[in-house]
């Protein structure tokens, strides 16, 4: 992490902190707290961290902005921070300016297609919108072009992710968008997945780290047999496995996000960074939360407990931007067309 | 104690590409000259004499170790380049490995001068072989139960007892044991350990081979009769063994050789499955890599926590845990990957051979050096939970 990333994430987790405690989130009636912690993230520049201060953001570096995320993904809140902070990212790579108030981004599957017509509108579905139903605007990329669309003009489902967040199918029937400019080289639907990609990544690598964290204070705490559970070797040896997820998705996330925050283009190092990070942080969070789960026991099983704010959100990441089994097989014809020959040298040149 | 880990971002420094390329020239060499084969498997177990003595003339054994004993003083990233090369090409590194990877470490921080003077350059040339005498019959994972027994005499120790499966022992001219040389106390039951250099060639020491199940011989007994330690090959404190094994360990667990053992076979799939593989198959590689990937990366952490001075004990641990379980899985998955591929000619013969070989030595990488389960323990422990 840079200087600045780790100032950009003490803030950011200093609002969670004070304003997004799963436990009270857990606790809440209402959302209230959703737009108090909105309020709070917007005041301090995040939302918008990754667009320019001459285009309404403040300006922040790319890795501050996967910083940011590290940090949400610990708190595990439902507010649609990554993905504002994903259009923020392709409205100002095309020198569009970024609105106020929460975004996402469409598409949000590598199959899916937008196309800009003759007359300016937009047409196509993207599917899985992540929270496009809590945003006032996406942001688009159709074709080689960036749009900013007001979300009113869309037609909507009601779709929900496993964790019970908006996840929406967003149709396009000709839809007059706010401004449009022409991505830069470089920017296209598969460069924009692998930057979802990353940033699923690092939240699940956030939250991860969390989980890790809470399921060794309760194994310590948890008495069975007249001992912590921690004393069981059995459960012992189910942590040091989940110390071996976290650990695994950890680095690759936070690989991944380097390389891209190092980067000019997203070459072959970024694909494999990229597709790795999704791929082995799905694996991870399928792995841990089973493991977390486990040694929880019923009292993990309840709404009550806020170990599902974690489990079930990180296992629903692993559907955004293509998911694990999409990326694994680009990643392994990738690797095919090169030919054995130039197979390792891929691999250590990240 | 947090149960809070750290991998810190670490990219190989730039002085590493021009050292790669130059790693990658000898080695093709090597093998132009016919050495050694990178496609059979067989040939990263094995050892020769002359490739050794190569490798040493080309300053890439000990490389990190000071000037005046022979080394480069180059940095552990630096040393990891060459370590993954070698690993990846299949060289035969056996005769120098354990020398500089863990015994010429140990000579450095514990032995008299004279002593590091005399072998820590021999070991840079690539002339001598060392042994970890470990384990006994009665001690494996439980390292602090061996008896082996240390008697002091005029002027130095005698040894009677028995290391066993002490890999190289046939082949070795020194190998660091630990002998008991007093009873554990009622306290602490790892006292009484000591840590000595041997000799090999010293009288009252006979090897006997043991044979592994794929008819290799690696291992050894080694039965010691009243031989004769000098009191200046006691390294470190008489009893005190257990306080030594600190920072080393990290070294020992985290490097490219806990995953790329197996390698030859991932290798082997991607040359056997073309470049259009089916959707399975793809697939399947494409998990690998990842996994691959990440592992590299997470060594490379560790490596690089190290040479900045830090002790990530757990992460390397960690690294050695999901490395060797991910190596000795590889080649049932390549062998699953790799089910329906046509038959061309000749395309799936190198495979087979690989994955015969991988499949048979696959149980002992989460074996030696400590097992899984030990593994898991140090994890835990370091996690806060005994
Ligand atoms: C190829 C190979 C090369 C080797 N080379 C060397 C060498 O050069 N020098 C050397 O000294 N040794 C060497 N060894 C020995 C190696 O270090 C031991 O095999 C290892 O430490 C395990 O000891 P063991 O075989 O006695 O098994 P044991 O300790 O008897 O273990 C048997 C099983 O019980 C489990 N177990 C034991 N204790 C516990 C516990 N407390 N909790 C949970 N499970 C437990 C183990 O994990 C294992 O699964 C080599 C081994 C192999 C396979």
């Amino acid at each position: 992490m840079s200087e600045s990333g780790s100032i950009v994430a003490e803030t950011a987790a200093r609002i969670f902190a004070d304003l997004a405690d799963p436990q009270e989130v857990n606790r809440a009636r209402d959302g209230a707290w959703k737009g108090r912690l909105w309020q709070a993230l917007a005041d301090a520049g995040l939302t918008l961290a990754w667009v320019p201060e001459e285009n309404g953001g403040s300006g922040a570096e790319l890795a501050d902005g996967f910083a940011i995320l590290g940090v949400a993904g610990r708190y595990a809140a439902a507010v649609p921070l990554a993905e504002t902070l994903l259009a923020g990212w392709l409205l100002s790579r095309a020198g569009l300016r970024a609105p106020e108030g929460a975004m996402s981004l469409a598409p949000a599957r590598p199959e899916d297609r937008l196309v800009l017509n003759a007359d300016g509108t937009l047409s196509g579905q993207a599917r899985g919108v992540p929270f496009a139903k809590e945003a006032r605007h996406l942001a688009a990329l159709a074709g080689s072009s960036v749009a900013l669309v007001e979300t009113a003009a869309c037609r909507l489902n009601e779709g929900v992710s496993l964790a019970g967040e908006p996840s929406n199918t967003v149709t396009f029937d000709s839809v007059k968008p706010v401004a449009v400019a022409p991505a830069p080289a470089g920017l296209n639907q598969p460069a924009l997945m692998l930057m979802g990609c990353v940033v699923r990544s690092v939240e699940t690598a956030g939250a991860l780290e969390a989980i890790l964290e809470m399921t060794v204070r309760y194994a310590n705490e948890r008495v069975a047999f007249e001992r912590p559970i921690a004393k069981f070797q059995a459960v012992q040896h189910n942590l040091a496995r989940l110390a071996g997820e976290v650990s695994a998705a950890m680095t690759a996330a936070y690989s991944a996000a380097d390389a891209i925050a190092r980067a000019d283009t997203f070459d072959d190092v970024i694909f494999l960074e990229a597709t790795a990070a999704k791929i082995r942080s799905a694996e991870a969070a399928q792995e841990g939360a089973a493991i977390a789960h486990q040694v929880h026991g019923a009292i993990g099983f309840t709404n009550e407990h806020i170990l599902h704010r974690y489990t079930l959100r990180m296992l629903s990441w692993r559907d955004d931007f293509g998911n694990e089994s999409y990326w694994a097989a680009a990643l392994g014809n990738h690797v095919a067309a090169r030919g054995a020959d130039e197979f390792w040298p891929l691999v250590a040149a990240c | 104690m947090t149960a809070s880990l750290a991998f810190d971002q670490i990219r190989l420094p730039p002085e590493c590409d021009e050292l790669r390329r130059e790693v990658r020239a000898f080695l093709i060499a090597e093998i132009a000259a016919g050495t050694f084969d990178p496609h059979h498997p067989g040939h990263g177990d094995a050892h020769s004499k002359e490739f050794s003595r190569r490798v040493g003339a080309k300053g890439w054994i000990g490389m990190t170790w000071p000037k005046k004993y022979g080394g480069r003083e180059r940095n552990f990233l630096e040393r990891y380049v060459v370590t993954e090369e070698f690993r990846v090409a299949n060289a035969p590194v056996r005769l120098h490995f354990v020398a500089d990877r863990q015994s010429g470490p140990i000579l450095i921080k514990y032995a008299p001068e004279h002593v590091k003077m005399d072998i820590l350059p021999r070991i840079c040339a690539g002339e001598v072989c060392f042994a970890i005498g470990m384990s006994e019959p009665g001690s494996g994972s439980d390292l602090f139960a061996a008896k082996t027994k240390a008697t002091k005499t005029k002027g130095g120790w005698l040894i009677n007892g028995t290391k066993i499966w002490t890999s190289n022992a046939h082949i070795a001219d020194y190998m660091l044991a630990l002998f008991r040389t007093s009873p554990p106390t009622k306290e602490n039951r790892r006292h009484g350990l000591t840590q000595f250099l041997v000799d090999m060639k010293t009288p009252g020491i006979k090897v006997n081979p043991v044979y592994q199940l794929t008819g290799a011989h690696d291992f050894n007994e080694v039965v010691f009769e009243d031989a004769f330690m000098p009191d200046d090959h006691v390294l470190g404190e008489i009893d005190g063994a257990w306080k030594q094994a600190t920072s080393e360990l990290a070294y020992e667990r985290s490097g490219p050789e806990r995953f790329l053992e197996t390698f030859y076979v991932l290798s082997g799939l991607v040359r056997a499955l073309g470049d259009k593989p089916d959707i399975r198959s793809a697939e399947g590689l494409g998990r690998l890599v990842a996994q691959l990937h990440t592992l590299r990366r997470m060594s490379v952490s560790v490596n690089g926590m190290l040479q900045a001075g830090k002790e990530p004990v757990v992460e390397g641990s960690i690294v050695k845990d999901m490395g060797t379980v991910w190596e000795q899985k590889l080649p049932n998955r390549v062998r699953e990957l790799a089910a329906f591929i046509e038959e061309e000619e000749g395309n799936r013969a190198t495979l087979e051979e690989q994955l015969r070989f991988a499949t048979m030595i696959a149980p002992k990488l989460t074996i030696q050096g400590g097992t899984t389960e030990v593994l898991r323990g140090i994890i835990a422990r370091g996690l806060g939970l005994r």
